[in-house]
């Protein structure tokens, strides 16, 4: 197909794959971080998105997001991935299968990323519910204003690989649902702690790994923005991990495992928005100076009453935030061709990066509020206080994490309909 | 002397704990063990095998203390292991002959009553 570049379409094959594996790694991520008895529904939550926002997204998201540039939303034209094929996609070299599949990742794992506020204590199919509306009525909308022709991408904000969609949208999203959803019952009463800190750090390098997709596809070639962007996520976070073991220190003089992880993901996020737009240089003061705000959110969120449980406000939220901010100081024309920042003599451009970070978290908090207090209206949201004591491995999935089997019994198909069986009858 | 034994639900052992807390009772162990009682089952699959969980976590608390104790320490394990659920577990006392503190050599009395330093 004419206008199709091979080297490109081999780049975004491959990115493709490698922003998929980041929902898993998510998963396995946020499964170390919870209690054992909530390992498998909180690894189930990310898989979940996989399955609900792939549909979404093929149905009516990408659409949403990308055909036409209306200023709020785009238009129907793609929906049920209608005229998606081989052809380029406008102003890329690829073609738009390639790119819907490579946007349909963006929006998996950023619904996956809201599970993060909300487990140990919120129901299956409600959060499946959330997900399918939650991927279109946010993810698609933002989206929409940030890469497809919305009113801040064509006002002149730069966001190269979703600070707006990604990174603030899930964060004050995960605010919003922590507020409505509640904090868990024995939040701020017992020592709730991560219950296995290997997961954590294999899921911030598998994180990490995809991340090079992430930001290094978000050109869409494999061009100078995407090299930018690909070496960027390699430099930033290493600077986010240095002052993170140094805060570390400071506070309670040992480097933390947990902390390293989460300054893994800060790491990335601050440079999400920013990769393709300013130096190398700059990337790793970025790294070093976002550290500071998302470790102070962390320590001051967990003394308050919200049970914002993984931090994704911290991480994501705040971190993206703060690369959008600084695409407006430090962008360089010579570097991305695009527009120089504030630094540079272009004080618009910060301008421009502002209203991004006005509008996206307050049309992510509030449409989040909204949706999970409809969807609480007509289903329950939380599991009871049993249940949840009992963890939501066995009560929502059937399942455990770590069964030993001893004292299992096998039961044959024609014992199907002894749900449950007294084992010794007191009565 | 006596040894109490509790088990109890894995998620009421933190209300046990402080319950023992506030009975000021301070020594004992803990473990997780397995067991079942008159509990329903629970059923799992896993990839199409059914299969009926005949044994249910639980904790088992051990507290060795002297006779004046032994009633706030049955009650202590009753109030913070108490859901009203079947499967809240059991509490045995049993007659303990001798103890001894290995750091010290103390033995019985002296053994089980905790000291501050």
């Amino acid at each position: 197909m004419s206008g199709v570049d091979t080297g490109d379409t081999a780049w975004m094959l491959i990115a493709t794959a490698l922003v998929l594996l980041m929902t898993p790694a998510l998963g396995l991520f946020y499964a170390g971080l919870v209690r054992s008895k909530n390992t498998l529904n909180t690894f189930m939550m990310s898989i979940a998105a996989i399955a609900v926002a792939t549909v979404t997204w093929a149905a009516v998201g990408y659409s949403l997001a990308f055909d036409g540039d209306g200023a709020l939303i785009g238009g129907l034209g793609n929906a049920f991935l209608s005229g998606v094929d081989f052809a380029p996609r406008e102003g890329t070299t690829i073609p738009e299968l390639v790119f819907f599949a490579f946007q349909a990742t963006f929006c998996i794992i950023t619904t996956a990323l809201i599970s993060g506020a909300v487990v140990e204590r919120m129901r299956f199919g409600p959060f499946l519910v959330f997900s399918a509306l939650w991927s279109v009525l946010v993810y698609a909308v933002l989206a929409h204003w940030a890469f497809g022709g919305g009113w801040l991408i064509s006002g002149g904000t730069l966001d190269f690989a979703g600070g707006v969609p990604v990174e603030m949208a899930s964060g004050f999203s995960a605010l919003a649902a922590a507020l409505v959803v509640g904090a868990r019952k024995d939040y701020g009463r017992q020592a709730l702690l991560p219950h296995n800190a290997v997961y954590v750090l294999l899921g911030a390098g598998l994180l990490w790994f995809g991340w090079f997709g992430f930001n290094g596809g978000s050109g869409f070639s494999t061009g100078e923005g995407s090299v930018l962007a690909f070496t960027n996520t390699l430099l930033c976070p290493a600077a986010t991990l240095v002052v993170w073991f140094a805060l570390d220190l400071v506070r309670g003089r040992k480097v933390t495992a947990i902390g390293a992880a989460t300054a893994i993901i800060v790491g990335c996020v601050l440079i999400t928005p920013a990769g393709g737009y300013v130096s190398p240089g700059w990337a790793m003061l970025l790294g070093a100076l976002g550290a500071i705000p998302s470790y102070g959110i962390i320590v001051w969120r967990t003394r308050t009453r919200v049970d914002e449980t993984l931090d994704v406000l911290a991480a994501h939220g705040t971190a993206g935030l703060i690369g959008i901010l600084f695409i407006g100081f430090f962008a360089q024309e010579t570097w991305n061709g695009v527009s120089d920042g504030l630094f540079y003599g272009n004080a618009e451009q910060l301008l421009d990066q502002v209203f991004a970070v006005l509008a996206a978290p307050a049309y992510a908090f509030v449409m989040t509020f909204i949706l999970l207090k409809v969807i609480g209206a007509v289903m329950p949201l939380r599991a009871t206080d049993k249940e949840e004591a009992m963890g939501m491995d066995i009560n929502q999935h059937g399942e455990e994490a770590y069964v030993t089997g001893e004292g299992a019994i096998l039961l044959l198909p024609d014992d199907h309909d002894k749900v449950a069986v007294p084992v010794a009858d007191p009565g | 002397m006596k040894l109490v034994i509790g088990i109890v639900r894995p998620e009421q052992a933190n209300q046990v704990l402080e319950a023992l807390h506030r009975a000021e009772v301070r020594g004992f162990s803990m473990s997780r063990v397995q067991g079942h009682g008159g509990e329903m089952d629970r059923v799992e699959t896993y990839r199409g095998t059914t299969v009926q969980m005949g044994l249910s976590e639980k904790v088992r608390f051990e507290v060795a203390v002297s006779d004046g104790f032994v009633d706030k320490t049955v009650g202590a394990l009753c109030e913070g292991g108490r859901t009203g659920e079947v499967g809240d577990g059991k509490i045995f006392v049993v007659p303990l002959d001798h103890a001894v503190r290995i750091r010290t050599g103390d033995s019985d009395e002296g053994a089980v009553t905790p000291v501050s330093k």
